[in-house]
């Protein structure tokens, strides 16, 4: 099975050897040649410099190939607009994307992405924290 | 008419000036600080400070009662990308136009079905392509809406047009010749209009068939 990793920043790379250890054929993909250091020395995946954005880059990384495709760059926009990519111009069936703002991902949430919103799971967590330690006391 | 316009740059300020000026209601949207500070001296409470990509900040600048149009020129073209369909999709702003700061983001708007674009580097590569061409058929006008452009081209010497008139010419389907120019004069074409080398022809055409309107006009 193929994924590609769009973003391998903390997430993205810990998304990236994650997978590959569980026996994925894994590509990162980045604007930062730097980001490679990232996946460590053992590295045996692929990976492309460039911007997800950037239609040749996601071929480039074989996207026409890929089961999956993981979307965890720093910008929600350049996430939404690189999920819709994938979705829409190469028919991804398993597209999840990792958006920051709770809005933006409840909207695209409702008009078909997978979206993971750490900020929501973040606010939920910690309100549920104060509430078990009040119902303890 | 009320519009929204996200992006304080140089493009976003003009627009904005120039609209109201026409008399109309426009909210200009920018999230630098420094460049919002400037523009307040000029706009005042007409610009907000925020980044219009985010929902509460294009619903604070009025775009649910519905905005009549959004333009969406922010530097930055997954911005805009976004902007514009939040504003089609979500709050049903009946009118979306948005830039296109590097041209080979344009299939991302196309796919994304945002169809109103501007792109200045585009319309400067249209202008050199039309001073100086490289190509003997000229693109002059993308009608995207339509799917038709119009393109320019010189009749070629031997080509298979050449002292024959357009009512016999076996244009492809989907093409249809404009007009025609001859030292200086153009002339709407119709059928008795007869072609000759060296004719400046001005076509209309689905996209894709510039090839066979090719053959026909230049090659020998």
């Amino acid at each position: 099975m193929r994924a590609l990793v769009v973003g391998c920043g903390r997430v993205g790379s810990t998304v990236a050897l994650t997978l590959a250890e569980e026996g994925w054929d894994v590509t990162a993909v980045d604007e930062s040649e730097g980001a490679l250091a990232r996946l460590g020395e053992r590295w045996r995946g692929g990976f492309v410099n460039g911007h997800g954005m950037d239609v040749d880059v996601l071929r480039e990384a074989g996207i026409e190939q890929a089961d999956a495709v993981v979307v965890a760059t720093d910008g929600d926009n350049t996430n939404i607009v690189v999920a819709q990519i994938a979705q829409r111009l190469f028919g991804v069936d398993c597209v999840v994307v990792r958006l920051l703002d709770p809005a933006r991902a409840d909207f695209y949430a409702d008009r078909g992405l997978d979206v993971v919103c750490p900020t929501r799971t973040a606010y939920e967590t910690l309100a549920e924290r104060v509430r078990a330690s009040r119902s303890k006391a | 008419m009320f519009a929204i316009v996200a992006g304080g740059g140089k493009v976003g300020a003009n627009v904005a000036r120039t609209l109201l000026r026409r008399g109309h209601e426009v909210t200009l949207v920018e999230q630098r600080g420094d460049r919002h500070e400037q523009l307040e001296s000029e706009f005042e409470h007409q610009v907000h400070l925020g980044d219009a990509t985010e929902l509460f900040v294009l619903e604070r600048a009025g775009i649910s009662r519905p905005a009549d149009i959004v333009i969406a020129v922010t530097g930055d073209d997954e911005d805009n990308l976004v902007i514009g369909q939040l504003a089609k999709e979500k709050y049903g702003v009946p009118k979306v136009i948005a830039r296109v700061n590097d041209p080979r983001n344009q299939q991302l708007f196309d796919l994304l079905d945002l169809r109103l674009t501007v792109s200045a580097t585009q319309m400067v590569l249209g202008l050199i392509e039309h001073e100086v061409p490289a190509h003997e058929l000229v693109h002059l006008l993308e009608l995207r809406e339509e799917n038709l452009e119009i393109v320019e081209v010189e009749v070629g010497a031997g080509a298979p047009a050449v002292g024959k008139r357009v009512e016999e010419l076996a244009l492809p389907q989907g093409a249809r010749l404009i007009s025609v120019m001859r030292q200086g004069t153009a002339e709407i074409a119709v059928g008795s209009t007869r072609l000759d080398a060296g004719d400046q022809v001005l076509a209309i055409l689905e996209p894709g068939k510039e090839d066979e309107l090719r053959r026909l006009l230049l090659e020998r």
